[in-house]
Formats: structure tokens, C-alpha cells, sequence
């Protein structure tokens, strides 16, 4: 029984090579996090905590990784989100009228979660077209896009915060079913929607395709740029769900929430084993990095680290990672000469 | 002064699961025009890098350049010695002007680190001049034919001490005016005491220029031979190891109906007026050299570069072909000419790339895919083909040539073609798995499959095909039955090798 | 270097990117004049100079990296370093000789740049990620230590340096103006920048890098000695804007040059600069950043609020990339020609 495990695991290990020190990792940070905080960590409100907080910051990060494996990069996607999150709450403070019955609020949720989902849709459409027709570097595609939809949500709010959200869409970033935040079970359906996607359908098969060789996969049969097109408009409908907990959950939209949580979507990707130069990447893998980096988050919360400290660590373990990586890929390469004298 | 000009022995390279050199010894000697031939993966490029610097050989091998013992590795150092390496890819800057590119390494002899232009126009007009050429020497070389940046890569090369120069597969996209100017441009080096190694397979060009000949096989070197003393058949024995004796396919069955009909296709600046026709059963060959419009020809029947004008029909019905999804669709399959860049995705698993043409027929009752279903077509395919692999989970990259040309045909084999079309399918993989593919090809076209196979290898299609059309500058020229006049018909014709 | 087949003066003129900026540029100027005479005045014109000399000096510096085939945008959290360490010695230090305070931001900003090439070329790891973990390291850092705290207080000469000017004009009402120091500092990068790349062997090789890597490497010229070169050099102007913007506002703070890194990327690719390398003039960057300037001068002028500024820039770096993209999309496209008999 244990033989088979261990046999088990180290075929795991194998075909995993890019993750497989990350159960390690997280366990390690898990103690270090226990013991620093001298129990506190395990404590209902940290746990809570760390439920609510994560949901955003994966879905954010699923929408970066889509696009890395197409050898691309979305850096878009917390400024599509700010842009849908505002039309949402302009949909719920503007549109709605003022002493609304409780079915016409909900009906207004309704509509204002649609527009907003359609809007970020459309946001990355205008992305994917740019990269997938116009043959725009995602790297610069994407960058021109995060100013100007950064630009047209500080038009559109000249610069204010709205807020002031109906109780009704407050609950989808506040209510618990069962003890767990609605969020994370939003977060969890979405996972698993993106990973089924990824790995049992034939789009899936094509977006690796592309991230590995654009070239050989249109040689194929596949349309590369409609395949882009999807993926960042699957990157957009990311960051609108993303938008819809954001919203909910501080109840207030604004041009510039969460421009720092850039790093740490690049720096869950590249942890959670998706190549920067496309065609690998997995949501299993992207979860227990973001498990990993909120645990640190939280743990570095409870310790009172200074949030700015804070971002330079993260830049620096982005670094680290890079490094890691990099130093694995030369290990593997002496591994393959070395067999061979 | 020793006589040689280059020396090298006990020369062994590694890669990560390739032994391409396995303790070589090498030499050159001063002003003599070498080939140097071997099949794909033969070590032959591998040489010309360690030769040229660019990678470094595995310690123990003892290089020595003009007297002089080297350590070898860094270009730079080949470099001063007076080696220069003109690639089949050419290496010039396309952003710069042909001034800029064949003074390069020196820009104008300027001590310091500024350039002088002046100087820098004055070099290259002399190199040019020395050779023979003339071009506008602001002109950017974006805006060249091949041949004509071959030629301001070889005026670069002869700016500075120039000993030897190496010329890796120079004639493959040249016509055969321009070959004969490389030549004369070659024997004008000679005449100035400087050496060249000509890495060619075309057998033709190697008995026409070469002093000395150098076979290499499988890392190993076979030894120097004087040209005079071989014969092609002796040649290709040497490179490939086996007498090459191939059935030709089976005659086409006499009441075998037309295939695919292609009628006065043109497109601008690829081809114009093209018509043939394939019956069922049949190999067609076509034969040009590279910007023949070989290629650019099939890509238009497989949907990838949409001809401007006349009709392609198969089994009768008129086809429209703007994508490879309808062309796929209507049955034309298409292996591409590199196998690397367009035929696989090379870090993505076997299973994925056998699967990929077929994917929606692989789908479970759920909606997604099925991964019984993949596995077993990739089995299947795998058995059938006899292909070599560790298992389906592996990346294409880490299979043999060969194994990785019959992954490409099983993809395309898997969406049941009724024309198949072949660029260059056996370049780059060793004897016996090219004989696995054509007798594969040959199978297939018995069961019934019409075949088009494109190359520049004169033996391949004459041996492997019914007829041949042989296609130049966007025309075919003209229509061969491969028999015993086939190929010196089509060296004296067509020059065709 | 110019492709020039025709000795027609005037249809080699038209085959400059230049040539089209700079008519834009004047036919933009008249417009603008027209509709608010005070635009086009020769005080006007020194105030844009002087305005665009952050953005102008970047710009050089930006557009060394972009010909060497590269790509950093963490240039504005460089120049920060830069211009804070060197705020924090005038604050503490006031006596220390003037050359040390100005050459010390260009030293942190050419060690920072460097730092940066070392990442990238050693790590093989796409740059854009490792600027993003540059950006938040510098940035982060930056905070922690400075408490976030604005320095205002300067030595004298570093007010007449940021204040004074060469020429003296009076205009219509009497009152003096002139070329500000931080232009004439723009202009001498700008002009140090023209000999580098036109006249100087390294500025060739860089072209040459961008121009085609593989055949630089087998030219055996140092691929990293050349980013190490490119990116210092847009280091090392990102110190001297630092320095420049001091001078300028006369006030330092830790997030001023947040997000300015745009109209750096807006000017260098409307400048005619080649996203994909190998390409682009001082000449051309100079009319870029004019034309950016201009355009955000004249938005001031004709009183559209600041928020639609972003939404411009961003509108304009797309376009700008979309037209290059497209144009070497097209070019790839005609690169399979056959001379049909």
C-alpha cells in the first residue's frame, strides 16, 4: 500500500517535474507560518480571511496564465476589471432607482453582473484582435490597452470612487454558504470549468499548440488567431468575474484598485509552474501556488510586515523563482549530456 | 610551413541525446576547395562549427590553425584566424546597407571606437570589386535576392585575412547561372591562396568544383577521397552506408480514375498556370529547386496560400480552398517541408501531436474529449507505422528524425485523406527510416491514396514516383516518366541533380 | 540607414517615417494656433521644451533598448531611485559639491539598468517579467525606507540650475523667458545619443543586434555585453530625468513618476522606432515626443479634462503598434516571391 503510493508519487513527480516541489513548499510555509504566528494562523478569523481574500487575487491570476501559455501576456487584466466593475456599479448606483423593490434590485444584479461580464468580454476581444489579427507582441498589445482602459475608466469617474452598492450584490463577496465565502465557491466552479476547458476540450489541445509553436499548429489545421481570440477573451471574462468579488467585496469601483496585484498573478503563474514562453501550465499547479503565496500574504498581515516591504519581497520572489527555474532547466540539460559518456 | 592549413584530430561533441562527433580527426590543406558531404546529422554541420568557433569541442581534442595550437570555442578567435562560415541562413544584418554589412567586422579599419564612414564605403567597394560584384552600397540588404546576399557575404569574408572559407549548402536556393558565377567566384579565392570547404549533398556540384572530398557518417569520418577516384554510386554508398536498391512503386490500375484535377492555377509572384492532374492510386513527384514555387504550389492546394485564379476539382467537385480546415475537410492532407518548425509541435507530448487533426471525432459522450479514445488512435497509429517511443506522454523532440517524421504522417494519415501531399519527406532522417517511408508511400498509393511528392532530390522522386513534373520560377516546365534516361534528362535539361 | 535606390531628393525625403511626423507636427501646430493664438508663441514653445525634457530624455534611452531588440519599462521606478537617493544627500548634505549630486543619480540609474540586462540576459527570462519584478523591488523598497515622505528642500544652486535658462527673450507682456538648463540637458543626451548610434562602432552593433540576434552572435560580438550597454545607457537616462524632473518641480516624492513610463513608449513608437528591433532614429524619437507633448499641451489648452490625456496616450501607442505590426505582417506576407517567368 505504501509502496504503491510512494511509485505513484514519483510517477507524479515525473510527469510534474515543473510543480512538484510545491506540496513541499506549501507545507513548509504552512509550519513556518504556524510557528511564527504562534498558533494564530490556524485561528477561524485568519482562515476566513484568507478564504475571502484569495478568490480574487486566483481568478486574476487564472487570466494571466491563459494567456502566458499562449507565449503571450495579459497585462490588462486588473485595468479590465477596474473598467467592468465601474459599469457594474454605475449600472447599480445610476441606472436603479432609488427606492427599487427588493425583485427589481435583484433583477438589476442581474443585469449589472451581464453588462459587466459582456464589457470585459469585449475588452479582451479588442486584445485578442489586436494579437491575433493585427499580430501586435501581447507584451505591447496589452500594455496599450491597460493605459487606455485605465485612461477611459478615470474618464468615466473622473477620478472618484463610486460606491454605495445595493445590499443584494454586496452578498456575493460577504455571504457564506455552508461557512465557506461565497466567493471561494465561485472561484472553485470557475477553476474547474477553465481546467476541463484546458484539458478535455479540443480548444484546450490548441492553446498549448499555440503557446508552443504557432506556426506548426496552424500547419495543423488550427485557426491560431481564433484560438487567440478566445483566449483573451477568456482572459476578460476572468478578470470581469474577478471584478464581480472585487466589487462586492470592498463595495466601491475605482480606475486604480489593485494595480499591485499585477506582480503577484505574474508571480502565482511562474510559481504554479506556467512557462512565460508558452505551451505549459495547469490550474492544479496555479491553485497550490496561490494557496502558497495568500498563506505568506496573510501570514505577513498577522505579522504586521510592512506592505511595502511587502511588494519588494514579492518582486524578489519572482526573481528567486525566475532563478530556480532556470537553474532546473540547466540541471536538466547536464542530466542529458551526462547519460550519453 | 606546414602544408595544412587546418589540423584537427580527436574531435567529439555532445549534445543532449546526440553523440554528434565521435572522436573525428580532420584536415585541410592551404588554398584547396574541399567538399565535405554526408547525410543529415552525419556531424557535417557540427564540424563546420567547430571549425568556425562557434561551439567548443569536448575537452581531449587538439585543434591546430595555420601552425598554430588552439583552444577552440570562441568565434571571435576563429574569427582573427582567418575563418570565415557563410550559412545556408544567410548572416547578414537586413536592417543595414551593404556597405554596412560587408564592413561590419571592421567598419573601415577605424582605430577607436568611432566609424569612419568614408573608410567603411572605400572597404567595401573594394571586396566587391574583388569578387566581381556590383551592387548600390547604400541599398539595404532586406531589399536582395539570395544570391545576391550570398555574394556580399562572401565580399564581407574577404574584407579581413581570409584563409579559409566555409560554404554551407551555398547552391541550394541558386539557379544554375548563379552557380556558375559562385564558382568562378570561388576559383578567384583559390588563385589568392584561399581554401574553402563546400558542404554540399549535390553530388553534381561536388564532382564539378572539389579538389578533395570528405565523407562523414553517423559522427565518424570515412577519409579524404580524390573525386576523380569515386563515382555518385560510390559516393552515396560512402554517406549512407547501404547499397540502395529501391522497388519501383507498382503500375497505377488501368481503369483508375482522376483524383484531383488542378486547371491553369496561378497566383502572382508564386506560380502561373499550372495544370495536372492525379489519378487514384498514383505518385506524382514534383521536382524544382527552393523559390522554384514547389511549395508555394502546395500550400495552395492544402488551403494555406489561396491561388488568385483557375479551379482545383476533386473526385469531381470544385473545391474552395482559403483554409487548411476546408482543404482538410475535403480531404487533402499535407506534410510540410520542415518538420521542426511546421510539421510538430516539438515540446508537446506524442499524444497530443498524433491527435490533433482529429480531435473533434475523439469526443466522449459528456463533451469533452475522450482520453480512451485518444489513446487508442495514438496506439494505434504508433503499432501501425512502427514507431519508436518511450510513451505516448513524451515530448515529440525527444524521438529520432525518423520517429518523428512517421508521427507527421500518422496525423495526417489520421484524417483519412484521399490526397496526400509530401514536401521534402525524408529530409533530415537516416537511410533506413527513409526507406520505411517510402515504402509506406508506395502502400498507401496501392490502397488507393493519390500522392503528390515534392523534392530536390533527383534519386527520391525518379525511384519513388509514376511521373514528375518538373516546376522552375513558377512554371512547370515539363512532365518525366522515371526510367533510364530520367536522370541524366533531367541533369542536362532541367540541371537538376 | 536610409534605403536609398532614387537620387530624387524629394521622393527619398518621403520615404522617412520623419518626414510624415514632421508634417503632422506642423499642420498640428497650425491648428492648435488657430484656435488659441497664445499656443504659438516662443515662450509657449520653451514652456513644451522644458515640459518634455522627462519624457524626451527617457525617450533616448527607451529607444536604445528597443533598437537592441529589447524591452524595459521599469525606467520610471529607476529614475526614482535615482532622483530620491540623490534628494535625501541634498536634504541631509546641502554642502557636498555639485558634480557629486548630479552625477550620483546617473551612476544609481546606470547601475540599476545594468542590473536589469544582467537579470535578462543571464536568467533567459522575457523581460517584461523581470521588469515587473524590478519595478515592484525598486518601487517597494523605495517606500519602506522613505516612509513615503516628500523632500522639498534643496540648496540654492539647485533651484537657479532647475529655474534658469540660456538666451534671454522677453515676450509681448515684457517678461523674460528662455532655453531652460533641463533642456539643453535633453538636447545634450539627445545629441550624445546621435553619435553613439550613427557614428560610434557599439551604436552599429546595436542596430545590428536588433537587426538579426543570431547573426550578431556568429559575427562574435558580445550579445550581452551590447544589452549590458543598452540597458545601462537607458539607465543611465532614466538618472538624468530623475535629476531633470527634480530640477523641474523641485520636489521629490516617491510615486511622482508612477505610470509617465507611457508617453515614454507612446513617443518612441510614434517616433518610427521598430518594436520588433533593429530600427529607429534619434531624429524620429525627438518628433515623437514633440508630437506627444504638443498634443497634451494643446488638450491643456483647448481645456479637455486631464483624464482624457491617458485615454489619448494609450489610443496613440496603440495605433501606433498596430501600424507597425501591420506593416511587418505585410512584409512577411511578400517575403515569399518568386520572379514568375
Amino acid at each position: 500500500m505504501f509502496a504503491n503510493l510512494r511509485t505513484r508519487y514519483q510517477a507524479w513527480q515525473n510527469t510534474n517535474s515543473d510543480v512538484a516541489a510545491l506540496p513541499w513548499l506549501l507545507a513548509a510555509v504552512l509550519i513556518i507560518m504556524i510557528a511564527l504566528t504562534r498558533g494564530s494562523f490556524l485561528g477561524t478569523s485568519n482562515i476566513l480571511n484568507l478564504l475571502s481574500q484569495m478568490p480574487e487575487l486566483g481568478l486574476l491570476s487564472l487570466a494571466m496564465m491563459v494567456a502566458m501559455i499562449t507565449a503571450g501576456i495579459d497585462l490588462a487584466i486588473i485595468s479590465s476589471a477596474n473598467l467592468s466593475a465601474v459599469v457594474m456599479a454605475l449600472v447599480l448606483t445610476q441606472l436603479m432607482p432609488a427606492e427599487a423593490s427588493s425583485a427589481t434590485v435583484w433583477s438589476f444584479v442581474v443585469l449589472a453582473i451581464v453588462i459587466g461580464l459582456l464589457t470585459s468580454a469585449f475588452l479582451g476581444a479588442i486584445n485578442g484582435y489586436l494579437i491575433g489579427y493585427v499580430e501586435v507582441p501581447a507584451v505591447l498589445a496589452t500594455l496599450g490597452t491597460m493605459i487606455l482602459y485605465e485612461g477611459v475608466t478615470l474618464a468615466i469617474t473622473r477620478g472618484f470612487v463610486i460606491s454605495g452598492l445595493p445590499d443584494q450584490f454586496l452578498l456575493l463577496g460577504n455571504a457564506r454558504i455552508l461557512g465557506i465565502p461565497i466567493q471561494m465557491l465561485i472561484f472553485a466552479v470557475v477553476a474547474i470549468i477553465l481546467s476541463l476547458l484546458l484539458q478535455k476540450r479540443p480548444y484546450g489541445v490548441h492553446l498549448y499548440f499555440v503557446g508552443s509553436n504557432p506556426t506548426a499548429t496552424a500547419f495543423s489545421g488550427v485557426n491560431v488567431r481564433r484560438v487567440l481570440l478566445r483566449t483573451y477573451i477568456t482572459s476578460g471574462l476572468l478578470s470581469g468575474i474577478a471584478a464581480i468579488v472585487m466589487l462586492a467585496r470592498f463595495n466601491s469601483a475605482n480606475a486604480r484598485q489593485g494595480s499591485s496585484l499585477l506582480l503577484l498573478t505574474v508571480l502565482i503563474c511562474m510559481l504554479g509552474g506556467t512557462d512565460p514562453y508558452g505551451g505549459f501550465g495547469r490550474v492544479s499547479g496555479l491553485v497550490l501556488a496561490l494557496v502558497i503565496l495568500q498563506m505568506v500574504t496573510s501570514g505577513l498581515n498577522l505579522l504586521g510586515v510592512n506592505s511595502f516591504a511587502a511588494v519588494a519581497l514579492w518582486g524578489a520572489m519572482l526573481v528567486g523563482v525566475i532563478v530556480y527555474k532556470f537553474v532546473q532547466r540547466r540541471r536538466w540539460e547536464q542530466q542529458g549530456k551526462q547519460q550519453l559518456s | 610551413m606546414s602544408e595544412l592549413l587546418l589540423d584537427l584530430h580527436n574531435v567529439t561533441k555532445l549534445y543532449p541525446g546526440v553523440k554528434a562527433l565521435d572522436n573525428v580527426d580532420f584536415a585541410l590543406k592551404r588554398g584547396e576547395i574541399h567538399c565535405l558531404v554526408g547525410e543529415n546529422g552525419s556531424g557535417k554541420s557540427t564540424m563546420i562549427k567547430i571549425i568556425s568557433g562557434v561551439v567548443a569541442p569536448e575537452p581531449g581534442a587538439r585543434l591546430q590553425m595555420d601552425g598554430q595550437t588552439l583552444t577552440g570555442g570562441r568565434a571571435r578567435n576563429m574569427v582573427d584566424m582567418g575563418v570565415r562560415v557563410i550559412y545556408q541562413d544567410l548572416a547578414l544584418f537586413p536592417n543595414l546597407s551593404v556597405q554596412e554589412n560587408i564592413a561590419f567586422g571592421l567598419y573601415g579599419d577605424t582605430r577607436g571606437s568611432l566609424v569612419n564612414w568614408r573608410a567603411v564605403k572605400k572597404r567595401a567597394r573594394e571586396a566587391m570589386s574583388l569578387i566581381g560584384l556590383e551592387l548600390d552600397l547604400s541599398r539595404s540588404v532586406a531589399s536582395l535576392s539570395i544570391a545576391e546576399q550570398q555574394q556580399v557575404e562572401i565580399a564581407r569574408a574577404i574584407m579581413g585575412e581570409l584563409k579559409l572559407l566555409i560554404l554551407d549548402e551555398p547552391t541550394a536556393s541558386l539557379t544554375r547561372a548563379e552557380v556558375d558565377r559562385l564558382f568562378e567566384v570561388i576559383q578567384t579565392l583559390k588563385a589568392r591562396d584561399i581554401a574553402t570547404l563546400f558542404v554540399s549533398h549535390k553530388l553534381n556540384e561536388i564532382f564539378e568544383i572539389a579538389e578533395r572530398v570528405t565523407v562523414f557518417r553517423d559522427g565518424r569520418n570515412l577519409g579524404a577521397f580524390d573525386p576523380a577516384s569515386l563515382d555518385q554510386n560510390e559516393l552515396v554508398y560512402l554517406m549512407t552506408g547501404q547499397r540502395v536498391t529501391t522497388e519501383p512503386p507498382k503500375a497505377v490500375n488501368e481503369d483508375a480514375g482522376v483524383l484531383l484535377e488542378v486547371s491553369n492555377l496561378s497566383k502572382a509572384r508564386n506560380y502561373r498556370d499550372v495544370s495536372f492532374t492525379l489519378r487514384q492510386g498514383e505518385i506524382l513527384g514534383i521536382i524544382g529547386r527552393l523559390g522554384s514555387g514547389r511549395s508555394e504550389l502546395a500550400l495552395s492546394l492544402f488551403g494555406m496560400n489561396p491561388a488568385d485564379e483557375g479551379t482545383v476539382q476533386l473526385d469531381g467537385q470544385s473545391l474552395t480552398l482559403t483554409t487548411n480546415a476546408q482543404a482538410t475537410q475535403a480531404g487533402i492532407a499535407y506534410v510540410p517541408e520542415n518538420r521542426l518548425t511546421q510539421g510538430l509541435v516539438m515540446p508537446q507530448s506524442i499524444l497530443a501531436n498524433l491527435t490533433v487533426t482529429v480531435l473533434n471525432t475523439l469526443m466522449g459522450r459528456s463533451g469533452l474529449l475522450s482520453a480512451n479514445k485518444r489513446k487508442q488512435l495514438a496506439q494505434d497509429w504508433v503499432s501501425r507505422l512502427a514507431i519508436k517511443i518511450p510513451n505516448l506522454a513524451a515530448a515529440v523532440q525527444t524521438l529520432s528524425g525518423g520517429n518523428q517524421q512517421k508521427v507527421v504522417l500518422s496525423k495526417w494519415l489520421a484524417t483519412n485523406p484521399k490526397v496526400l501531399i509530401l514536401d521534402e519527406p525524408t529530409v533530415g532522417i537516416d537511410v533506413y527510416a527513409k526507406n520505411s517511408v517510402h515504402a509506406l508511400v508506395k502502400q498507401l498509393a496501392e490502397d488507393g491514396m493519390g500522392i503528390i511528392m515534392i523534392s530536390d532530390e533527383v534519386s527520391e522522386v525518379l525511384s519513388n514516383c509514376h511521373r514528375v513534373l518538373v516546376m522552375d520560377r513558377g512554371h512547370i516546365l515539363d512532365e518525366i516518366i522515371p526510367g533510364p534516361d530520367a536522370e541524366n534528362d533531367l541533369l542536362t535539361r532541367f540541371n537538376l541533380a | 540607414m536610409p534605403n536609398a535606390k532614387s537620387s530624387n531628393p524629394l521622393t527619398r525625403l518621403f520615404r522617412y517615417n520623419q518626414t510624415y511626423l514632421l508634417i503632422i507636427l506642423i499642420v498640428l501646430v497650425a491648428v492648435v494656433s488657430l484656435i488659441n493664438p497664445r499656443f504659438f508663441s516662443g515662450r509657449n514653445a520653451m514652456q513644451i521644451l522644458r515640459s518634455a525634457s522627462f519624457t524626451g530624455i527617457l525617450s533616448i534611452g527607451f529607444l536604445f533598448v528597443l533598437i537592441a531588440g529589447g524591452l524595459d519599462i521599469s525606467f520610471t521606478a529607476t529614475a526614482t531611485v535615482a532622483q530620491y537617493l540623490m534628494a535625501l544627500l541634498l536634504a541631509n548634505n546641502p554642502e557636498i559639491p555639485i558634480a557629486l549630486a548630479i552625477i550620483l543619480p546617473m551612476l544609481i540609474g546606470t547601475l540599476l539598468g545594468s542590473i536589469n540586462a544582467l537579470l535578462i540576459h543571464g536568467l533567459n527570462a522575457p523581460s517584461i517579467i523581470i521588469a515587473i519584478a524590478n519595478l515592484n523591488i525598486y518601487y517597494g523598497l523605495l517606500q519602506l525606507f522613505s516612509g513615503g515622505q516628500w523632500i522639498y528642500s534643496f540648496p540654492r544652486w539647485f533651484n537657479r540650475l532647475g529655474r534658469g535658462y540660456l538666451f534671454r527673450f522677453t515676450d509681448a507682456n515684457g517678461a523674460p523667458y528662455g532655453i531652460a538648463y533641463i533642456t539643453l540637458m535633453w538636447l545634450g543626451v539627445a545629441l550624445v545619443g546621435f553619435v553613439i548610434l550613427h557614428y560610434s562602432k557599439l551604436g552599429r552593433r546595436l542596430y545590428a543586434l536588433g537587426g538579426k540576434l543570431e547573426a550578431a552572435r556568429r559575427a562574435g560580438l558580445s550579445i550581452f555585453r551590447l544589452r549590458l550597454f543598452a540597458y545601462g545607457f537607458l539607465g543611465f537616462c532614466a538618472g538624468v530625468a530623475g535629476l531633470v524632473q527634480a530640477l523641474d518641480t523641485q520636489t521629490v516624492a516617491p510615486n511622482a513618476l508612477v505610470g509617465r513610463e507611457f508617453d515614454v513608449v507612446a513617443a518612441v513608437v510614434l517616433g518610427g522606432a521598430n518594436i520588433f528591433g533593429g530600427t529607429g532614429t534619434i531624429t524620429g524619437t525627438l518628433l515623437g515626443v514633440a508630437l506627444i507633448t504638443v498634443i497634451t499641451n494643446a488638450l491643456t489648452l483647448l481645456r479637455v479634462p486631464a483624464y482624457w490625456h491617458q485615454v489619448f496616450i494609450g489610443a496613440v501607442v496603440l495605433a501606433s503598434i498596430s501600424i507597425t505590426s501591420l506593416r511587418a505582417k505585410l512584409a512577411k506576407r511578400n517575403e515569399r516571391t518568386i520572379d514568375v517567368r
